[in-house]
């Protein structure tokens, strides 16, 4: 269900979010969008990188949304793997906070790395002190970055920074850049703790 | 609400062209008709036209009706009229009958300028390549330069896709729908079961039945019956017909099940108005088709230099021309960095669901629509 998984973000969050993968993606290269939504992401890198960018949706109502505003956009379900793109095909090939709702989330990594000559991983931490309080008081946590009830949530997968730094490290995956972010600042001191969104730009070692 | 929008009464027209036409095969046709019909207004710099492209049983009688009192619209109006999807208003959209058809362009019925007689078993086996040829001449003859797009489904949607690799200068736009960028050995086979089932009809004369005065009406439909077996998902059949009767169980081989009534009827209406001989030809069209073939069934290098941009659709519950074949277009638009959108329409009527109205089908073709930007490109 990408459709559900994009989390609810303040603006400026979000906007942080934003501004930081486009840092991290070349003016003109070829970009893949993956659970790209209405295609919010895509526009944006078009107009400030003139990027060459396709985005993968399943959700039919987000398709219509990408259609309408341009982006190019693939049906297809990401569980499936990535099968119509080919071996390093891309520059950059992006998962924004899609990855805890995957089933296949270890395959759709190695999948990622197979298409893109860089990745960039989004995720909401788990480990951010907030949820550990409300786990801490006997609940699953429910916030602005996890904003489901454990019985509605399409959240399969959720990790910590700690987990994530681990499983790259587990698959050979070079991490070339982390940020973190809470409220749409960046946070440096123990980032486990105290960061909301993590970010990663990764590449196979 | 469709009669409101609808593009009205219309009236076919009939190009000639006597420059011949070289084919595929290495025959050619010295003259030949197309008859075609035009919906809205074709604009100053004649850069809003848009071909339609028609699948196997087609024509070019595609919306609209010749008078009032037509009980049937042409075969894609729900498409196609001011503030449809494909919008008349906007749109400058022509519809033709392919050449080997049996509506008015120049095909086995029609007759030989050479003998005078019908040309039966002497009219050339057509490809799709040659009818894109062909469509071209018309565009010539209407002064049109460059296509906003091109739209077609199932074997129309093979002329939209060999369109873009043929005249890429010509093709701004190409809709690919229920297409695939060759048939499968099941799907042939379908073909030629079909083929057999006319040729071996005592009434086919090996195609000049019509020195006889008699048609093979039982091959015909017999092939007909079978086509729309597979346009249709089971799911679609067993939710339409089912085991449902028409009385009760006879003990008989007459109409006992509803399912058989609709194809007896189906068939009987085709026969009554198709040549066999053109079915024969558009279902051979369908198994020649292979843009990939010269290039060693590299369909990424088959489709290198197109320009075009593409809309490829498909729906989940046709078998015929499946998701995975338009995905196989899709993917060599991909390697070549086209611009290319593709959408899987989940749909439960199968191959058929391409003439529909189904609600999100038809609102991504008027959003893929009227994002098209009305104007020529010029080559870079």
């Amino acid at each position: 269900m990408q459709n559900n998984v994009k989390i609810t973000n303040s603006i400026t969050e979000y906007r942080q979010d934003f501004a930081i993968i486009a840092n991290w993606v070349n003016f003109g290269s070829k970009v893949l969008d993956l659970g790209c939504g209405n295609g919010e992401l895509l526009q944006f890198l078009r107009g400030s990188l003139e990027v060459k960018g396709y985005g993968v949706e399943k959700n039919d109502a987000n398709l219509l949304a990408c259609l309408q505003n341009g982006t190019n956009v693939i049906q297809m379900d990401l569980e499936d793997g990535l099968s119509g793109f080919e071996d390093q095909s891309f520059n950059t090939v992006i998962l924004s906070q899609t990855l805890q709702a995957m089933h296949n989330t270890e395959e759709i990594v190695l999948e990622m790395l197979r298409v893109g000559q860089e990745i960039i991983v989004t995720f909401p931490n788990f480990g951010y002190w907030r949820n550990r309080m409300q786990i801490t008081a006997g609940h699953m946590p429910v916030s602005k970055a996890l904003p489901y009830q454990w019985y509605d949530t399409p959240n399969v997968h959720l990790c910590t920074i700690n987990d994530f730094d681990e499983f790259c490290k587990n698959h050979k995956i070079e991490i070339l850049e982390r940020r973190v972010i809470t409220d749409g600042k960046e946070v440096s001191f123990l980032p486990n703790l105290l960061g909301s969104l993590a970010m990663y730009r990764l590449k196979a070692q | 609400m469709q009669e409101n929008n609808s593009i009205g009464i219309v009236t076919p027209q009939t190009a000639h062209f006597s420059e011949p036409l070289k084919l595929k095969s290495g025959e050619s046709l010295p003259q030949f008709d197309l008859v075609y019909e035009t919906y809205g207004t074709l604009n100053a710099d004649k850069s809003n036209a848009v071909i339609i492209c028609h699948a196997l049983s087609g024509n070019h009688h595609v919306a609209g009706k010749y008078q009032a009192s037509d009980k049937y619209p042409g075969w894609w109006d729900n498409l196609i009229g001011p503030n449809k999807p494909l919008d008349t208003n906007r749109f400058f959209v022509i519809g033709l009958n392919n050449l080997g058809g049996c509506h008015g362009s120049s095909g086995p019925a029609s007759i030989n300028p050479a003998t005078n007689k019908p040309w039966g078993s002497a009219f050339p086996i057509l490809t799709v390549e040659d009818w894109v040829d062909s469509q071209a001449r018309l565009l010539d003859h209407l002064g049109i330069t460059q296509l906003a797009a091109v739209v077609g489904g199932s074997l129309g949607g093979m002329q939209a896709l060999q369109w873009t690799m043929a005249y890429p200068e010509r093709v701004r736009h190409a809709l690919v729908i229920a297409a695939a960028p060759n048939l499968t050995a099941q799907n042939m086979a379908f073909n030629e079961v079909a083929r057999q089932a006319i040729i071996t009809d005592p009434e086919f004369y090996g195609g000049d039945y019509y020195a006889h005065g008699v048609v093979p009406r039982r091959g015909l439909r017999i092939a007909r019956m079978l086509g729309h077996i597979t346009y249709l998902s089971d799911d679609a059949m067993g939710e339409k017909f089912g085991r449902k009767l028409k009385d009760t169980i006879k003990y008989s081989f007459d109409v006992e099940f509803e399912m058989e009534s609709y194809l007896r009827y189906q068939g009987d209406k085709f026969a009554g108005e198709f040549d066999a001989n053109t079915y024969l030809r558009m279902t051979r069209a369908l198994d020649y088709y292979d843009p990939a073939l010269p290039f060693n069934g590299d369909l990424t290098a088959a489709l290198k230099n197109v320009t075009a941009q593409f809309l490829v659709l498909s729906f989940t519950s046709d078998w015929r021309f499946s998701p995975a074949r338009s995905r196989e277009i899709v993917k060599a638009l991909l390697d070549n960095e086209r611009t290319v959108s593709y959408a899987e329409v989940t749909a439960a009527h199968g191959h058929d669901a391409f003439l529909m109205p189904d609600a999100h089908y038809h609102a991504i073709l008027r959003t893929y629509l009227s994002n098209i930007e009305i104007g020529c490109n010029h080559a870079e």
